[in-house]
């Protein structure tokens, strides 16, 4: 039996339109998907920081249009001792009040990661602080501050007899200062200890069974184990507490405007103040314009600083 | 510990309908105002006119009440809808600058003292309405024309529709106590005074924290007082002076006197204070007074307060400046015809009067004839507020209202300068040079 083949036709490929042929070029595909994105950016991110940094450079008030000054408001703000204080005030505040917090924040992770009785209702306690919107937390520390009517004057002079006086918490610079320390701990607390204790209860348990065989000590466990391994999330927390401390508004705002005299104005609340209230808005962007270099040197020191692995490993630096 | 009734709380209390009783004003009562009978501007109404506004949130409730009634029945006259927005006082400034800059928005706003001056450019003038409603109720008085008319001219760029003043507020019973019957005239003998209070366990308090009215009206008071200013008539920055170290010297000597912790009071600290009786003597708006009368918890207080103008010092008259209310119209209305037939509209005696009356005296009038009106013929210590307008002092004095003159108080400049000697955180010396500095800094564009 023979078999014959027949030759098929060959048919004619028609060739995709070019719309099919754009879509399917890779470029322009990477291209199409990113526009949203771009766009979203270049409109909500870059256009309103462009738009500040171009400000800083010109003398812009609220009500007339500024021109172009070159580094004038630079300038002026290293001539002004009210710049100079806010800085020292904001390196201080943000030193002092992440450390209380990281002291504070770390030590109550370390406790809400033991098994207790209503660990959970704890926990949810200690959110409190973190829910409650800054600027309620801060009209109530300004009742607690308040130089008459302060509940902590109350119980020392009326109730405990311990002090003869009311305590002027706000009335003065360097008392002014702490008191804004302290309602800053207080709020940021929850954020670095519920983050620290997801970090926490990330490290294996088997680690520590392992340590405690060959005869670690508690402190050696936290020394080796704990510590190292929540260096990467310690980095984390800390970047951005950094940040958040540093460009703090609320607290300051709503407590005392940056007084008594000038004494608590930190670069934010100095650059709304001059900004906006004071209608220089040039300057005003040129004080938080003056931020960034803060920023990002904390920033880099603190993620860099603490992210190196060859410390989370317990290795020498280099 | 008690929880002490805010400035804004004050009239607050059912004082809508409450008004007329607080104030001993019949509502009934004759009107005793005089109108000229003088010729209206021709301002004829734009077809299809309709009109936006916004003004500063009502301090008593009654002042929203009838200000809503009066534009309800000038759009049932005229068949101009109006609506009227009420915004907060710290977001005025800046909704203003909004709508100058956008040239978008309300046809007219009610701003402060300055704003008219800050957008000059932006609005049209108002000089017919003024003319007119001038000319008819006995002429506008020294703070309406110092805050309405162009600098140097007598052009009118806006309409101020009231001012609040900040006098004297002091405890009759206790002053009397340690020897006096009012608060002296002169510097040494209010430092007496402050001293004697002090001793007796009820001292005076006035705010040195960054509070925008009373913290102000205290550091502007101090200074004027001394014959001191900001500015001289020319706008030369005048603040680096003797007599302003005259000033900022007696504060430092003074501020010893006061209850603690007045460098961190705001705006209601001094009300709060004064009500839980832990201050004798203190400088405020009307409506400390109200609040207390008004709660029978504490009109025992009230009934032994008394206003007194603020204390002359070495000026010749009270310096004493009032917040002024003061209308604007922009370029950018469709319809500024019936925007200024508007403004003229609640300027007159129908619609004005009652809202006077309806404002227990946190308003005072800008026009001559309204010192009439039956408000300032009910509570004697309310009287005090009547002649608010006819102060020649204000923010920026003694030199030309600019948009700089508005910042150095909302930067709190001259507060700061004071609590800083006040603390000991700087020599009077060091405090002019600094204050001088920032001035010139917000005036380096004003000459």
């Amino acid at each position: 039996m023979s078999v014959t083949t027949l030759s098929s036709p060959v048919l004619p490929q028609r060739q995709p339109n070019w719309l099919v042929r754009l879509f399917d070029y890779k470029p322009f595909l990477i291209a199409m998907c990113l526009a949203p994105a771009i766009g979203l950016l270049a409109v909500f991110l870059t256009y309103p920081l462009g738009l500040g940094i171009w400000l800083a450079f010109t003398d812009t008030t609220i009500g007339q249009k500024g021109i172009f000054v070159g580094l004038d408001n630079f300038q002026y703000l290293l001539s002004d001792p009210l710049w100079w204080g806010a800085v020292s005030y904001s390196v201080i505040y943000t030193g002092i009040a992440t450390f209380g917090k990281f002291a504070l924040g770390f030590w109550l992770a370390l406790l809400l990661n033991n098994h207790f009785p209503f660990k959970s209702l704890l926990r949810a306690i200690i959110l409190l602080p973190w829910i409650v919107p800054t600027v309620l937390s801060a009209l109530a520390f300004w009742w607690i501050y308040d130089p008459q009517f302060s509940i902590i004057s109350y119980l020392l002079v009326d109730v405990l007899h311990w002090k003869s006086s009311n305590i002027d918490f706000l009335g003065s610079p360097w008392p002014a200062r702490f008191s804004l320390i302290a309602a800053n701990i207080w709020r940021g607390i929850p954020f670095v200890a519920i983050s620290l204790l997801a970090g926490l209860q990330t490290i294996s348990p088997s680690l520590y069974e392992a340590a405690m065989l060959d005869g670690a000590s508690s402190w050696q466990r936290f020394r080796y184990i704990t510590f190292p391994m929540m260096m990467p999330i310690l980095a984390i927390v800390m970047t951005f507490s950094i940040i958040f401390t540093f460009t703090d508004f609320q607290l300051v705002y709503a407590i005392t405007r940056g007084g008594p005299g000038n004494s608590t104005h930190l670069l934010a609340t100095l650059a709304f103040q001059r900004g906006i209230a004071g209608g220089e808005l040039g300057e005003g962007a040129a004080i938080a314009v003056s931020m960034i270099p803060f920023l990002v040197f904390a920033t880099l020191f603190s993620y860099f600083g603490l992210a190196r692995r060859k410390w989370q490993q317990g290795e020498a630096n280099d | 510990m008690r929880n002490d009734i805010t400035r804004r709380d004050a009239l607050a209390l059912g004082l809508s309908a409450a008004t007329v009783a607080a104030t001993g004003v019949a509502a009934h009562a004759q009107s005793a105002i005089k109108a000229a009978d003088v010729p209206a501007p021709k301002l004829p109404i734009e077809k299809g006119a309709s009109l936006r506004m916004l003004r500063p949130v009502r301090f008593v409730q009654a002042d929203e009440d009838v200000f809503r009634a009066n534009a309800a029945k000038f759009t049932k006259e005229t068949g101009v809808e109006v609506k009227v927005d009420f915004v907060g006082w710290e977001d005025i400034s800046q909704q203003t600058a909004v709508t100058a800059n956008s040239g978008a928005g309300p046809d007219i706003i009610i701003g402060f003292s300055d704003a008219p001056h800050i957008y000059v450019d932006k609005l049209i003038e108002l000089t017919d309405v003024a003319d007119y409603v001038g000319k008819r109720y006995g002429g506008w008085l020294p703070l309406a024309q110092r805050y309405g008319k162009k600098n140097k001219s007598d052009t009118w760029i806006g309409l101020p529709f009231g001012a609040t003043a900040g006098p004297l507020i002091y405890r009759k019973s206790i002053l009397q106590s340690v020897g006096f019957d009012k608060v002296p005239e002169d510097h040494a003998g209010i430092l007496d005074l402050c001293q004697k209070l002090q001793k007796a366990g009820k001292p005076a308090g006035f705010a040195l924290g960054n509070a925008k009215g009373d913290g102000n009206g205290f550091a502007s008071w101090a200074l004027w007082s001394h014959n001191a200013a900001l500015l001289d008539s020319d706008g030369n920055v005048t603040i680096n002076s003797k007599e302003t170290i005259a000033a900022l010297n007696w504060v430092k000597q003074l501020y010893p006197t006061f209850i603690a912790g007045t460098t961190s009071w705001n705006d209601v600290s001094n009300n709060r204070a004064y009500s839980a009786q832990e201050i004798a003597l203190t400088a405020n708006g009307v409506s400390l007074y109200f609040s207390l009368k008004n709660d029978p918890a504490t009109k025992a207080i009230a009934d032994d307060s008394e206003h007194q103008l603020l204390p002359k010092g070495v000026a010749k008259v009270s310096p004493m400046a009032g917040l002024t209310l003061n209308a604007m119209v922009f370029k950018h209305s469709q319809y500024p015809n019936a925007a200024k037939a508007f403004l003229q509209y609640m300027l007159e005696k129908d619609q004005y009067e009652p809202w006077l009356n309806a404002n227990s005296g946190y308003w005072a009038q800008p026009l001559a004839a309204y010192a009439e009106a039956a408000v300032w013929k009910g509570d004697p210590k309310v009287a005090i507020f009547k002649d608010t307008m006819n102060s020649t002092y204000y923010d920026g004095y003694a030199g030309p209202i600019s948009t700089a003159t508005g910042a150095v108080s909302a930067d709190y400049v001259l507060i700061q300068m004071f609590a800083s000697v006040a603390t000991g955180a700087a020599t009077p010396e060091a405090a002019a040079a600094e204050a001088e500095q920032r001035c010139k800094r917000y005036f380096r564009r004003q000459r």
